[in-house]
């Protein structure tokens, strides 16, 4: 099998005040694939996606990107691998226009100008928002920002793209377009996320984290099905919905 | 949970003076403004001149004469604190009013409201992200434009998240015109507060995430032409020579 992208081994971290928020994580997430991490509030996902940027050390076990091990020397070289999407696209979007934040990504890469243009004219064009390029991102609906942030991510060229609750407060049909351009970009997905229609339609594997601990790694369709499983991690799948 | 589209003070426009870039327009109101301080408060005649200025530039933007006088109202503090000058400055008097004093005022009227007039020229022209892009252009610090850029950028998702605040209060029974309620109004001030601090760690996050190393990156900035140059200049140095006139004058 192929190098992972991802590679945690035995992860455990413990917040300042004493909570642990992971206990012996294992998670590999292999070039091309799509990754569903489903699993309640409180259960320790986005303490384990800030681990994947280098935003937070591992305290126990080791967390390695293509191969890089994770510590304060290497966290801007696993940066440059890894793209986080926050969930609040106001948190990310902070340059005065959609262009120039971008171009923000791959500026501090230290590109050189014509390269910087053509990642922002590429990544522009890859979320269809080209037209929107000189408009400040206040002006812009939420779906439009969404996509604006993602372009952020691609324009460094991460090899893995992590994406923080992604359907969060978008309407069902900026909710579809944007499953739908996920599947059309051809990168490296982990999609952390309570809405678990969207994990079904963009992501063919699912890991459940409860506890700070990987409960369950399959099929997302397996693993949706799996009634006492699902039931056990405070997950369930919307009224009227049933698979088999 | 609607945001305002525009500035106040921002006019949509496509003219000449619209389309001047930004860093342009900042000297040339800069210089405008300088012109007018340095004048001698005695040669009336140089404040119509400037005022002849102010009103071509307005013309050339197409700006509505109550556009620029509504938005003066700025300066009448600054005019109210001056008009007690005639009844407190002592030697010669007119009236039982000092002369000194008189003057005092109409120097103060004149300058601020021709440099107001400068400032919202400037305003109206030019979005508040393009004046912060100006100010980059024209090599100020980049951590001080990045703050500006900051604010502009986040003006208006703290306003928002502060006019929800309001609703919710509001939708509980809340009525801010009872004075007895300033507390709660102070303690939502305060929780404000705290979300913004939060959210400035989230967008430092952000950042660091996309390999932010504590400096701001630097941008291309396209040349600007010899003649929008020469147009732009053209402002201040009128002023500078009707301020050089006025000076020789006395």
């Amino acid at each position: 099998m192929s190098e992972p992208t991802i590679a945690v081994e035995g992860l455990g971290f413990a917040y300042p005040d004493g909570t642990v928020a992971l206990r012996g994580v294992d998670l590999h997430v292999h070039p091309g694939e799509r990754v569903a991490l489903l699993g309640p509030n409180g259960a320790g996902k986005t303490s384990l996606v800030l681990h994947l940027n280098g935003i937070h050390l591992p305290q126990q076990g080791s967390v390695r990107v293509s191969g890089i091990e994770l510590t304060a020397q290497t966290a801007s070289e696993v940066r440059r691998r890894v793209g986080l999407v926050f969930q609040d696209p106001d948190d990310q979007l902070f340059m005065p226009t959609v262009r120039r934040d971008v171009a923000f990504g791959p500026l501090n890469l230290g590109l050189d100008r014509d390269e910087v243009a053509r990642r922002v004219e590429a990544a522009l064009a890859a979320v269809e928002i080209t037209d929107l390029a000189d408009r400040p991102p206040n002006h812009l609906s939420l779906g439009q920002r969404r996509r604006a942030s993602i372009a952020g991510v691609l324009a460094m060229e991460p090899e893995v793209m992590v994406l923080d609750e992604p359907t969060s407060n978008l309407d069902p049909t900026t909710r579809r377009e944007l499953a739908s351009l996920l599947l059309r970009l051809q990168v490296t997905l982990l999609v952390v996320t309570h809405d678990l229609p969207f994990a079904l339609e963009v992501c063919e594997r699912s890991v459940i984290i409860d506890s700070g601990q990987i409960m369950a790694d399959g099929p997302t369709r397996r693993l949706l099905s799996d009634g006492t499983l699902m039931a056990a991690h405070r997950l369930e799948l919307p009224y009227g919905m049933a698979l088999r | 949970m609607s945001v305002s589209h525009a500035h106040a003070l921002y006019h949509h426009g496509h003219s000449v003076v619209h389309r001047m870039a930004p860093h342009l327009k900042i000297v040339a109101a800069f210089g405008f403004v300088l012109a007018v301080v340095i004048t001698p408060r005695e040669a009336a005649w140089a404040f119509g001149a400037y005022l002849a200025g102010v009103i071509a530039v307005a013309v050339l933007t197409r700006l509505r004469p109550g556009f620029l006088l509504s938005r003066l109202v700025v300066i009448l503090p600054f005019l109210v604190a001056a008009g007690t000058l005639p009844f407190i400055e002592g030697g010669a008097a007119w009236h039982g009013l000092s002369v000194e004093g008189l003057w005092d005022l109409w120097n103060v009227a004149a300058k601020s409201s021709l440099g107001a007039m400068g400032s919202i020229l400037l305003a109206s022209t030019t979005e508040a992200p393009d004046v912060v892009r100006g100010l980059e252009t024209l090599r100020l610090p980049r951590s001080l434009t990045a703050i500006m850029g900051f604010m502009v950028r986040y003006l208006d998702v703290v306003a928002g998240e502060m006019a929800r605040m309001r609703l919710a209060m509001r939708s509980r029974g809340y009525r801010p015109r009872w004075l007895g309620e300033v507390g709660a109004l102070a303690r939502a001030i305060g929780s404000l507060f705290v979300r913004s601090y939060e959210r400035g760690e989230r967008v430092y996050r952000a950042m660091l995430s996309r390999g932010f190393a504590g400096r701001m990156p630097v941008e291309a900035v396209s040349p600007s032409s010899a003649r929008a140059v020469a147009m732009s200049l053209a402002v201040p140095v009128a002023a500078f020579c009707v301020a050089a006139a006025a000076m020789w004058s006395r």
